[in-house]
């Protein structure tokens, strides 16, 4: 199986992915972690204005067979979510870097420190035995 | 070291996720739980079940012994049948459950993966004065589970028998057959509430079996996580959940398979006496009111926020769509409509008593 890692992304420990769109950045999971869930069935994301810290936790999701938590890669406010993913999670599965999108936010410039694609990818190499 | 079925290199093979499950190394999941779990409620699905125990119980004593340690009637299993039962402590704690396939001349107790080594010392321990024989024939037999509606007339396409057997097998029956060349033990048991077939053949036999049987038509290769899903919506007790050496069988609602007439047996005094009390607590099936998923060893609260009870299983619902929960709560709360919170991730979330089971088993019989 052959896991996707886009180039352009920036990566966390807690397999999230971070892009950088104009004043704005974009997180979601990495096509790792929706992997290693399974099908997502539910999803629960911040509300618009939260102001999150980097490496708090920031909501839930949920497979059949097991519960994770979300973790802010970097710090700033909450300024959109994706509401479309509350009544359908597949996008999380099928195109976790496009529209399986989770939060769009607004940066403090405080960030924990996140990987390029080369040494996620390695990250992700080093999991699987 | 964790051990593995004769089918650990097909699973590995053939793209399985593998995990760690009572010691074993075992496949949770091929294309997903709930792909596979709806293709067992719907046509069929295939399991490895290798790792659970397999003991042949015979002797002029066989039945007599298996009286006493097991809380059935195991007089009343006829031959070529098979049936449901609990191995008991002195207290009334639950040792495992089981099933006994009463076969020629011999029974074949099988019990839980994670509970094999326990088992065979607890059956050991008291066959002290019986005349019986024991033999652990849990590594030389694979064990494949083909389970749903489409089984029975998938299975006929394999058996090498113009008669087609398996076909006329009642609900819990066993019979020895050949399964495209291999003798194999059929029986009409399972774990997933649907109609299907338990395998017993020859270890080496088994990647063989395996493809063979997938290569059937529409069989779905399934792990444990929709084995975990499946006998869950029909609220089939798992061991170190809904069952366990500090529940009764009265406390997990399985008060059916505790014959106190049928004579004497480990447990019985302790367990009449709790059915003559009646249980403190009870499992009862759960909804949650709120928004989240209950998952197992979350705690219960009572509405005023006093820790009573546990959630023994929880999970979303694959083929209800919702998350719902099996707990142990205090029986004054197990009827349906009571209310509690469960408690997801520090937050009470309320929760509604529902009946069990979520999923009415669809049995053949």
């Amino acid at each position: 199986m052959s896991i996707s890692i886009p180039g352009d992304l920036r990566y966390s420990t807690s397999d999230e992915w971070v892009r950088t769109e104009g004043e704005e950045v974009v997180i979601g999971i990495t096509d790792y972690a929706q992997d290693a869930l399974g099908d997502v069935v539910y999803i629960e994301l911040p509300a618009v204005g939260t102001v999150l810290t980097p490496g708090e936790s920031f909501g839930v999701i949920e497979s059949v067979k097991a519960s994770s938590d979300l973790y802010a890669p970097i710090g700033g406010e909450v300024v959109a979510v994706n509401s479309d993913l509350e009544a359908n999670q597949e996008p999380i599965n099928q195109d976790p870097y496009g529209a399986g999108w989770l939060l769009r936010i607004r940066p403090s410039g405080e960030e924990e420190p996140l990987m390029d694609a080369t040494a996620y990818a390695a990250y992700c190499e080093e999991r699987a035995h | 070291m964790l051990k593995r079925t004769p089918l650990f290199a097909t699973h590995v093979g053939m793209g399985a996720r593998m995990v760690e499950f009572g010691g074993w190394e075992m496949p949770v999941q091929y294309s997903g739980i709930i792909d596979e779990h709806r293709a067992v409620r719907q046509g069929a699905g295939l399991f490895d079940i290798s790792h659970m125990g397999r003991f042949m119980v015979r002797g002029p004593q066989a039945e007599a012994f298996l009286q006493y340690v097991a809380t059935c009637n195991v007089a009343a299993i006829t031959l070529g049948q098979a049936n449901y039962g609990l191995l008991c402590q002195p207290d009334g704690g639950i040792v495992d459950d089981i099933f006994i396939y009463h076969l020629l001349d011999e029974y074949m107790v099988v019990v839980n993966a994670s509970n094999r080594d326990k088992d065979w010392a607890w059956l050991q321990q008291h066959s002290a004065g019986f005349d019986v024989e024991l033999e652990d024939r849990s590594e030389r037999w694979a064990m494949l589970a083909l389970q749903g509606p489409a089984a029975e007339q998938l299975l006929a396409q394999a058996e090498d028998s113009t008669t087609h057997d398996l076909t006329h097998l009642p609900f819990h029956g066993v019979a020895l057959t050949t399964v495209f060349g291999q003798t194999a033990l059929i029986a009409r048991t399972g774990y997933t509430g649907e109609d299907g077939f338990e395998l017993f053949f020859a270890a080496g036999a088994a990647p063989e079996m395996w493809q063979r049987l997938l290569a059937l038509g529409d069989v779905k290769p399934c792990g444990l996580g929709s084995r975990d899903s499946l006998r869950f919506e029909p609220c089939l007790a798992l061991y170190g959940h809904e069952i366990s050496a500090t529940i009764n069988p009265y406390e997990a609602r399985l008060g059916w398979v505790v014959k106190l007439d049928k004579g004497d047996f480990v447990g019985r005094e302790a367990l009449a006496a709790i059915k003559q009390a009646g249980p403190s607590r009870r499992l009862t099936g759960f909804e949650l009111v709120g928004k989240g998923i209950a998952r197992g060893d979350y705690a219960v609260h009572s509405v005023e926020g006093e820790p009573v009870g546990v959630v023994t299983t929880g999970m979303p619902s694959p083929t209800l769509g919702k998350p719902l929960g099996i707990a142990l709560v205090p029986t004054a709360l197990s009827s349906e409509g009571s209310a509690f919170e469960v408690i997801i991730r520090d937050r009470p979330v309320r929760a509604r008593a529902v009946k069990m089971p979520f999923y009415k088993p669809r049995y053949k019989k």
